[in-house]
């Protein structure tokens, strides 16, 4: 069971009176967006949840796990997520084994 | 891009929309995400990326200033993995830019004043 696009369509339904059409896409575009930014080079900063940061990784060496060849990892530009204070606290005290 | 700036790109896409409703989107869009990993829940989204949850182990951890010990819970710590979509698009903006700019003198001079950012980055991995 995870969180899907469709529910949180189905939640804007249900919360904001949204039609389902607006509801999707509103869901679909605020995705669409936040990789857009990132594509552009974009830092993307969503307060009270975390930010989306960009770093650039420099070319290493590397190895065809199935070969054992040895061929270079080039230098690429990879997306990493910090988590915001708030949500690492509300995380945080989530005491389950299920994920 | 900041949060309000979203919701400024999609009030203007979604303009048959009130402002206000968009806001109210943006803000119930990532509220239920952080309801769910605070329940434990995953995050799956195709092509942009899931979230989950990674557990960190109690440890014993000192208190900087006075060298005590102290003992620290274990706890759980969100996690983004990002998917193929976006890696790919991400990525393939990047080398077109490595690939487009060769760099002139002027560039040279900016990169120069650049490279204590750049050693940062490195030494903070």
């Amino acid at each position: 069971m995870a969180l899907t696009k469709a529910e949180m369509a189905e939640h804007l339904f249900e919360e904001l009176g949204l039609n389902k059409r607006e509801a999707k896409d509103i869901v679909e575009m605020f995705f669409e967006e936040i990789r857009t930014a990132l594509e552009r080079g974009e830092q993307v900063k969503l307060s009270g949840f975390g930010n989306f940061d960009l770093r650039e990784k420099k070319e290493r060496p590397g190895r065809n796990p199935k070969t054992g060849e040895e061929i270079p990892i080039t230098a690429r530009r990879v997306v990493t997520f910090r988590p915001g204070q708030k949500l690492k606290s509300r995380v945080e005290a989530y005491a389950g084994t299920d994920r | 891009m900041t949060k309000s700036e979203l919701i400024d790109i999609l009030a203007a896409e979604q303009d048959h929309l009130p402002y206000k409703d968009v806001e109210e989107a943006v803000r119930k869009i990532l509220e239920r995400m952080s309801t769910a990993l605070a329940s434990g829940e995953r995050i799956e989204i195709r092509g942009f990326g899931s979230f989950s949850l990674h557990y960190r182990p109690p440890r014993i951890g000192r208190n900087p200033k006075t060298g005590d010990s102290v003992s620290l819970a274990g706890k759980h710590v969100p996690h983004f993995k990002p998917g193929k979509e976006l890696r790919d698009r991400v990525n393939q903006a990047f080398q077109t830019t490595l690939d487009s700019q060769p760099p002139t003198s002027e560039d040279q001079d900016a990169l120069i004043e650049d490279e204590p950012d750049r050693l940062q980055v490195a030494a903070s991995r």
